[in-house]
């Protein structure tokens, strides 16, 4: 078995990973080590949270996800991990069993509760019945569950594991399209928003930033996390993979382009773009109290009741046609299960 | 040599000795996107592959956030 001269560039020992854009090579002990103090200075640099802070941190059972709270964890941070069952087949289950291995290896509280036990429908029903496609509709509900946990629970801070792959992938789709909305509101932070004296949307913090995703991989497999491998199977051709896929290749014969990409955006550009987000005036959903916009002094309802108003909507017309066969309970009996 | 690949499982022989980098541009694999691990250790793209190891090339490129 031969083995490369690379060296750690810390203890000069064999390197089992190479960070091409730091041009530099780790052996695992020092990886490790480089890898958490990547994530602490993210949280210090961008002011995340600080240590009396609760933090909720959205799991997936993927690496980046279970990497961060393994770190937050291993820093000392006040967390408990949430995840969202989305109703993806056996996808699901699998990705639900790891965060619950995962919790229970670490002796860390997890809150699971699903898309079907709170509002009746899974992610692929939602998709045939809203016609939104899946990710779309996915990540709709994800924000809007993500937030209404933290609030319901209790946690000023809600953590999830976007890393710098993901952010470089939106900011080259943002621009592509010059959706200057969502170039203001890209940022490592979106600070708290409150409607009156009551918080509406809780701080959302992303302190992986700094980490490319082979990088949270290559951590999951030294820390031995148990992450699921395998891909969302509603996600291909899923835009997102693709810029990643584009913007991977460049990398490849330009190290650091990524990195150069999006902390030039922040320092550079961010800015010019940040005020337009700002000026919005949210007030509260008529429906559930959740945050949105005002648009045209119609009754405001924010994009999540819409959407599933929709959904219902259809669900009934196709019931109607099938001779109206009782449908699937569950539906807004709030609460959720612990684990 | 045996060469387990991802999304979806398959698994594939490649002739070997050779280094990672040539296995993964036989795959037109672009390295960056990937961990090559062998034995639950984890392999720089310069190191030697021998014909009788076995090798999981793993994505790291996730789709959804």
């Amino acid at each position: 078995m031969v083995r490369t001269h690379v060296k750690c560039k810390v203890c000069r020992g064999p390197a089992a990973v190479e960070v091409r854009r730091h041009n530099a090579a780790f052996c695992p002990e020092h990886f490790r080590a480089h890898f958490r103090s990547q994530v602490a200075r993210a949280i210090h640099e961008f002011r995340m949270f600080e240590p009396c802070d609760r933090l909720l941190v959205a799991v997936s059972g993927g690496k980046d996800s279970l990497a961060l709270w393994d770190v937050l964890l291993d820093l000392g941070y006040d967390t408990a991990g949430f995840y969202l069952g989305l109703g993806i087949g056996s996808y699901s289950d699998r990705s639900r069993d790891a965060c619950i291995s995962f919790a229970d290896t670490r002796g860390a509280k997890l809150i699971v509760r699903s898309l079907s036990q709170e509002h009746g429908y899974t992610v692929p029903q939602l998709a045939r019945l809203s016609g939104r496609v899946p990710c779309s509709g996915c990540g709709l509900n994800k924000r809007y569950e993500f937030n209404r946990a933290a609030l319901e629970e209790g946690y000023g801070v809600l953590v999830t594991g976007h890393n710098l792959d993901d952010e470089v992938a939106t900011l080259f789709g943002n621009v592509l399209h010059w959706n200057t909305d969502m170039l203001g509101r890209q940022a490592p932070v979106l600070e708290e928003r409150v409607i009156g004296s009551e918080t509406a949307l809780v701080r959302k913090v992303k302190p992986l930033v700094r980490l490319a995703e082979r990088e949270t991989a290559a951590y999951a497999v030294l820390r031995g996390i148990d992450y699921i491998v395998e891909e969302c199977p509603l996600v291909e051709g899923n835009t997102q993979h693709r810029y990643k896929e584009a913007i991977t290749l460049i990398e490849e014969s330009s190290p650091g382009t990524k990195q150069q990409m999006y902390f030039g955006f922040l320092k550079r550009a961010a800015h010019l773009f940040t005020e337009e987000s700002e000026a919005v005036e949210l007030v509260a959903c008529s429906s559930c109290g959740a945050p949105t916009i005002v648009t045209q002094g119609r009754d405001p309802q924010c994009s999540f009741c819409k959407m599933k108003a929709r959904t219902e909507r259809a669900r009934a017309e196709k019931e109607g046609a099938e001779g109206g066969k009782e449908g699937g309970g569950g539906k807004d009996e709030g609460g959720g299960g612990m684990a | 040599m045996k060469v387990k690949l991802r999304n979806p499982d398959r698994v594939m022989e490649i002739e070997g000795p050779l280094p990672v980098s040539d296995l993964l541009g036989r795959l037109d694999i672009i390295p960056e996107a990937v961990l090559v691990i062998r034995n639950g250790t984890l392999l720089l793209r310069g190191e030697s592959l021998a014909d009788d190891d076995e090798v999981e090339v793993r994505p790291v490129l996730s789709g959804g956030i």
